[in-house]
């Protein structure tokens, strides 16, 4: 019995009351099918509801059982489960993502760490941060049409990296400007070199900073993937979203709404995980 | 031949034509394995003090040489102990030895080095809790890693900047008896930079009391002439440790002391006017406004130090 007052009911059951309230929201407001018999006796789809174009929970689970319950079947190019479309989606995110850092943390380490840097290249960052992914899109397929095969997946992580870079950037050099003093008098004291004072003394002081960079920056990495893959066409979630669209299977957009926001979650919790590990060691 | 000497030393902060001067025309010199306590008031510029003879700060003019050579710049043959720890967080307590021993000893072989770290631990009575992180010891555990990391540097001087500030009164006492006997036994010649004169009398074998800024001087230099080891509880009543005591304190109350403020301010006088209620006055546009409007004064404050 201990046992079960230790879990903290509340914590458990308000989740569970929220989503059974939401759930039962969305079936009221969304629209339902029912087959009529008519009088010369041919069935006909009779639309009924207050939206009547969107699928209600029931209809979505029914219709989109087998992208779920064999979530990397691979039937077609254009019909597979909704776990291997994540997968081909996050591959490219992963590359995208990963050039963001490597681009992203030396730039921020410049911005904190020198004055005229800062000077000179922040106004820049400032007017491209808020470019939407849509945006800087075709320009990456015009950078990179020349290239043949790859054209597309370079597109693709050039959006993604020219995107995501941001919050890694800014975050990295908040944490440089905010190394204390102290850490930095004890460097002076040791005469440690440039070299040993960089990966001894700054960037350990940073990292807190960095993660939450990382994380902010994995969040708009996955934001943007949807975006890319509508626009390019490659296969992922956000094309199968796409191309369900313009199939005018409804149901399927709502199920890759839900598995982008379920794995945005995911990856967010993950890094959040990672981040506080960092921040306990400082 | 005296070890370190400050000679003529002034330092102002600021900007240009709004420049505050912190210390003027500080001279003393230090012998080879003495232990001198600068004792003064918060914000006082001892800090500012210390730090030169780190080298962390470079003096507007003056000198500061250590065995007759000029300081002008950190170096590991000066060891701080700086007030709020400066422990890297993310290195353990042996961690944070082991960067500056390997800084400083690169030809020692990795047992030496290693040993050398775990000697300093023991000495502050620390080896329990060698790899824990600064988080999770105590304010007083972590200054005494402090010490140990900057004893381990094997410094030509040891600079203490007001190394038990932080700390609770217990603690403080025991620190300080310690921290004295570690300092002996190692011989090396201590700054210790504090604001309370008792812990200076305690841990000293010379006073030197600083005065209240702006433009802090040294006073005169008073002798510890008490035996060691201290007994803290004896000192309460021995006769020469009031006289000294009294004496330190009454220079910084003194001589020492911040030198009378005064301010001088606008004050606004209240618009009142007396009204004779036996004049009848008519219902409208009868009432007449205050001749003195909002009139201004200057007063001035003297603000006792």
């Amino acid at each position: 019995m201990t046992f079960l007052k230790k879990i903290q009911w509340d914590a458990l059951l308000m989740p569970l009351v929220g989503l059974v309230l939401t759930l039962l929201a969305w079936q009221l407001v969304s629209g339902r099918v029912t087959p009529q018999t008519q009088a010369d006796g041919t069935v006909e789809e009779v639309k009924s509801g207050l939206i009547q174009d969107l699928p209600g929970p029931l209809q979505t689970w029914e219709k989109t059982k087998k992208y779920i319950v064999e979530p990397f079947a691979k039937r077609e190019e254009l019909d597979q489960g909704v776990l291997r479309f994540t997968w081909y989606s996050l591959v490219i995110v992963g590359k995208g993502y990963a050039i963001a850092l490597i681009l992203g943390t030396p730039l921020g380490f410049l911005l904190g760490l020198s004055k005229n840097f800062s000077k000179m290249f922040d106004p820049i960052i400032q007017v491209l941060r808020p470019v939407s992914p849509l945006a800087w899109m075709p320009l990456g397929v015009v950078i990179f049409a020349n290239s043949g095969k790859s054209a597309n997946e370079l597109a693709a992580l050039f959006t993604i990296a020219v995107c995501a870079m941001w919050p890694t950037v800014l975050n990295t050099a908040v944490g440089v400007r905010a190394i204390p003093q102290d850490y930095l008098n004890v460097a002076r004291v040791l005469k440690l070199s440039r070299t040993k004072t960089l990966f001894r003394i700054m960037i350990p002081a940073t990292l807190p900073y960095m993660f939450t960079g990382y994380r902010l920056s994995l969040g708009i990495a996955w934001l943007v993937i949807v975006a890319v893959e509508m626009l390019t066409g490659r296969i992922g979630i956000g094309n199968f979203l796409w191309n369900e669209y313009n199939n005018g299977l409804y149901t399927s957009i709502v199920l890759c709404i839900l598995t982008i926001g379920l794995v945005g979650y995911v990856l967010d919790r993950g890094m959040s995980l990672l981040e506080r590990r960092f921040k306990s060691a400082v | 031949m005296p070890f370190l000497v400050l000679s003529g030393i002034s330092k102002a902060f600021g900007a240009p034509g709004a420049r505050t001067e912190v210390l003027r025309d500080v001279s003393l010199t230090v012998e080879k394995g003495e232990f001198v306590a600068i004792v003064g008031y918060s914000g006082s510029g001892k800090t500012t003090l210390l730090n030169m003879i780190s080298g962390l700060l470079r003096p507007d003019s003056g000198t500061v040489t250590l065995n007759d050579l000029e300081i002008t710049g950190p170096g590991p043959d000066r060891g701080v102990v700086f007030q709020n720890y400066s422990l890297l967080p993310w290195l353990t307590v042996a961690e944070n030895i082991a960067l500056a021993v390997d800084q400083l000893f690169p030809n020692w072989s990795a047992a030496k080095r290693a040993q050398h770290v775990d000697h300093h631990i023991a000495m502050v009575n620390l080896s329990h809790a060698r790899d824990r992180r600064p988080s999770e010891l105590s304010g007083g555990m972590r200054q005494r890693v402090s010490v140990a990391r900057a004893l381990a540097m094997d410094p030509q001087i040891l600079l203490l900047d007001e190394p038990l500030g932080a700390l609770d009164a217990l603690t403080r006492a025991t620190l300080q008896d310690e921290i004295s006997r570690i300092c002996r036994e190692s011989g090396k010649t201590v700054v210790l930079i504090t604001n309370d004169p008792d812990e200076g009398i305690m841990m000293a074998d010379r006073i030197v009391p600083l005065s209240a800024g702006p433009g802090a001087t040294l006073g005169p230099s008073i002798a510890v002439d008490l035996a060691r080891p201290r007994d803290r509880k004896a000192l309460n009543h021995d006769p020469r440790f009031k006289e000294i005591r009294s004496r330190v304190v009454s220079w910084l109350l003194g001589e020492g002391g911040r030198p009378a403020v005064s301010v001088s301010r606008k004050l606004v006088l209240p618009d009142i006017e007396p009204e004779d209620l036996n004049v009848p006055r008519p219902l409208i546009g009868g009432r007449r406004q205050p001749r003195r409007r909002s009139e201004e004064r200057r007063e001035t404050v003297e603000i006792p130090s």
